[in-house]
C-alpha cells in the first residue's frame, strides 16, 4: 500500500515539474507577446532612436545587431571550423590535447560579464580600438568559439569512417578527402552550429555593452560604436522610460531566437534524414 | 610535387593554429584580468577586500563580503529550486514520457534555454518584482526575485544535460531491475538515477556556474543594495551586478576594484570547471 502511494506521488511530481517548466515558458512568451506585439509596426521597425526628436524606433539597433552578428561570424566561423577539423581529423591524444580541450571548456564557462571586462581592457583600451563594432565582434568571436568548435567537431565525428576510407582507397590524399568528402557531409551540422551561435550573439548583453558601446546609431564602419537590440532593451528596462517599447524589443528578441531555433531544428532534421537515407 | 606537399603541410599547420587559438584566447583573458585585478587585491588587502562589510567607492572602502553572501545565497536558492524542477523534468523526458511527447517538449526547453538573459531580467522586473511587492511586501527587488529568475534560467540547462546523462544509462540496468520485481518508479529512482549520478552532478555544477556568472537578468531584479540579506525579501547585490552597475562610470582604484571582483569570479569559475572535468573523468571509468 505504502509502495503504491509513493509511486503515485513520484509520478505526480514528475508530471507537475515538467508541466511547470512548460507553463513558465508560455507565461513568459504570452506575457511579452501580449504586451509587446501591439507596439511593433513598420514605423517602430524603420525609424531610428532619438527620443529628444520624438523618434523612438529600433532601426539602428536592428542594423547594429546584424552588423555585429555578421562581423563576429566572419571572424569566428572559419576559426571554429578549422579548429574542429584539427581536433577531429588530425589531433592525436596527448597532454597538450587535453589542455586544449580543457581551455575550450573553460572559455565556454566564463560568464559574459568577464568577457565584457576582458574585451574592455584588451580590445577597447589596450589595442585602442575604442568602443566599436570591431571590439564587440572580436570579444563575441572568442565567446562563441567553444560552441562552434564543439558542435562542428561532433558533426565531423558523426561522418562515417567508411567515407574517408573509400576516398583514400581511391587515391585521394587526406586534404582532398577532407574538403571533398568529409566537410560536405558535415555542412548541415556546421550550419546548425552557426545558427545556434547567431542566437547567442543576438541575446548577448553584458559582453557587448562594454565593448561595442551603447551609441544608438547605424554603424558606418567597424570603428564606430553601435547599440544592439538586447543592449537597447537593457537600457529601456533600467531607465523604466517606456515599457511599451521595452516589451516590443523583448518580443522581437524572442521571435528572432524562436526563428533561429526552428531553423537549427530544421537543418538537424534534414541532416538526420539524409544520414539515415530516408 | 614538392610544392603540393608543402602546401598540404601548410594547411595542416594552419588547422593547428586555429585550434590553439582557444588556448591563446584563454591565456589572454586570464592574463589581462589578472593584470588589472590582482594589484588592487594586494593594495586593498585580501582580507579587507573579501571580508570587508562596506562598499563605499567614494571613501575608497572596498569590502565585497555582502556581495559574496548575495551571490552564494542566490545561487544556492536557484540551484535548489531550479535544480529540483530541472532534474524532475529530465527524469520525465528520459524515462516516463512517450517518445512523441518528449520530441514535442524538448524544443520548448531549448527555446527556454535560448531566451536572452536581458529578456528574463525584464520579465522579472515587470511581473515578478511587483508580484512579490504586492504579495509579501517590501520593495520587490529582492533575494527572492533573484532566486526565482535564476531558477528559471538554469532550469533548461540542468534538464537537458541531466536528460542526456539519464539516456546514457544502459537499458539492461532498467530491465534487470524490472525483472527483479521493482516497480518502474523504484527502478527510476534507485537504479537509473544513481547510475547517471556523475552526469547529473556535472549538470548541477554547470548550473551553479551559470547562476554565479549571470549578470543582466540579475541586475534588473536584485535591488542593488550591497548588504547582507536578513530575509528573502531584502534587496541584494551579487558580485556580477556590481561590475555591471559601476563599470560605466568608475575610474581609478574603484575601477580596479571592479576588476578584482572579476578575478574572484574567475577563480570561482575555473575551480568549478576543474571539478566538472574531474567528475566527468570519473564517469568514463565506470
Amino acid at each position: 500500500m505504502k509502495r503504491k502511494v509513493t509511486e503515485i506521488i513520484l509520478r505526480f511530481l514528475l508530471w507537475s515539474c515538467t508541466l511547470l517548466t512548460i507553463a513558465i515558458l508560455f507565461l513568459i512568451l504570452g506575457y511579452v507577446f501580449f504586451q509587446g506585439l501591439p507596439h511593433i509596426n513598420l514605423r517602430f521597425l524603420t525609424t531610428s532612436y532619438a527620443p529628444g526628436l520624438g523618434l523612438e524606433g529600433v532601426w539602428s539597433m536592428i542594423i547594429g545587431t546584424l552588423a555585429l552578428m555578421g562581423l563576429t561570424l566572419l571572424v569566428s566561423v572559419p576559426a571554429g571550423i578549422f579548429a574542429a577539423i584539427y581536433l577531429s581529423e588530425y589531433a592525436k591524444p596527448s597532454r597538450f590535447l587535453s589542455l586544449l580541450r580543457f581551455s575550450i571548456e573553460c572559455l565556454a564557462g566564463i560568464p559574459s560579464i568577464l568577457y565584457g571586462l576582458f574585451g574592455f581592457t584588451f580590445f577597447v583600451v589596450f589595442l585602442k580600438l575604442q568602443f566599436s563594432l570591431l571590439s564587440g565582434a572580436l570579444t563575441l568571436a572568442i565567446m562563441i568559439l567553444p560552441l562552434l568548435i564543439r558542435t562542428t567537431e561532433e558533426t565531423l565525428q558523426s561522418v562515417p569512417d567508411s567515407f574517408r576510407e573509400g576516398s583514400l582507397a581511391l587515391g585521394a590524399n587526406r586534404l582532398v578527402t577532407l574538403f571533398r568528402i568529409v566537410l560536405p557531409s558535415a555542412i548541415p551540422g556546421i550550419l546548425t552550429a552557426v545558427i545556434l551561435s547567431m542566437g547567442r550573439i543576438i541575446g548577448e548583453t553584458a559582453a557587448v555593452y562594454y565593448t561595442a558601446g551603447t551609441v544608438p546609431q547605424v554603424p558606418l564602419s567597424t570603428a564606430e560604436s553601435t547599440r544592439t537590440l538586447a543592449v537597447h532593451l537593457y537600457f529601456l528596462a533600467k531607465e523604466g522610460l517606456d515599457q511599451g517599447q521595452a516589451f516590443a524589443a523583448a518580443a522581437i528578441l524572442i521571435l528572432l531566437i524562436a526563428a533561429l531555433n526552428l531553423a537549427a531544428q530544421g537543418t538537424a532534421n534534414y541532416f538526420n534524414r539524409r544520414l539515415t537515407g530516408k | 610535387m614538392k610544392l603540393k606537399k608543402y602546401m598540404t603541410l601548410g594547411v595542416e599547420k594552419f588547422f593547428w593554429l586555429c585550434a590553439i587559438l582557444s588556448l591563446l584566447a584563454l591565456l589572454l583573458i586570464l592574463g589581462f584580468l589578472l593584470k588589472e585585478g590582482l594589484p588592487p587585491l594586494f593594495s586593498i588587502g585580501f582580507k579587507s577586500f573579501l571580508l570587508g562589510q562596506r562598499w563605499k567607492p567614494l571613501e575608497e572602502t572596498f569590502g565585497i563580503f555582502p556581495m559574496i553572501v548575495a551571490t552564494v545565497t542566490a545561487t544556492a536558492g536557484a540551484i535548489l529550486l531550479g535544480g529540483f524542477i530541472g532534474l524532475f523534468t529530465a527524469l520525465f523526458l528520459a524515462e516516463v514520457a512517450s517518445p512523441k511527447a518528449a520530441r514535442l517538449i524538448r524544443p520548448l526547453i531549448q527555446l527556454l534555454a535560448g531566451i536572452p538573459s536581458v529578456v528574463f531580467g525584464f520579465f522579472g522586473l515587470v511581473l515578478i518584482v511587483p508580484w512579490i511587492a504586492n504579495r509579501f511586501g517590501g520593495p520587490g527587488n529582492s533575494l527572492l526575485a533573484t532566486i526565482l529568475i535564476l531558477s528559471v534560467m538554469i532550469l533548461p540547462t540542468l534538464a537537458s544535460i541531466s536528460e542526456t546523462a539519464l539516456r546514457a544509462v544502459p537499458q539492461e540496468y532498467r530491465e534487470g531491475s524490472l525483472a527483479l520485481g521493482a516497480s518502474p518508479m523504484e527502478t527510476l529512482f534507485k537504479v537509473t538515477l544513481p547510475a547517471a549520478k556523475n552526469g547529473i552532478i556535472a549538470a548541477f555544477v554547470l548550473g551553479i556556474g551559470r547562476a554565479v556568472g549571470e549578470t543582466m537578468a540579475v541586475v534588473l531584479v536584485c535591488g542593488n543594495r550591497p548588504q547582507i540579506p536578513q530575509s528573502l525579501l531584502d534587496p541584494i547585490r551579487p558580485m556580477t551586478s556590481t561590475i555591471a552597475m559601476e563599470m560605466s562610470y568608475s575610474s581609478g582604484l574603484h575601477q580596479e576594484a571592479l576588476f578584482a571582483i572579476g578575478v574572484i569570479l574567475l577563480i570561482f569559475i575555473v575551480a568549478l570547471n576543474l571539478s566538472v572535468n574531474y567528475i566527468l573523468r570519473g564517469n568514463k571509468d565506470l
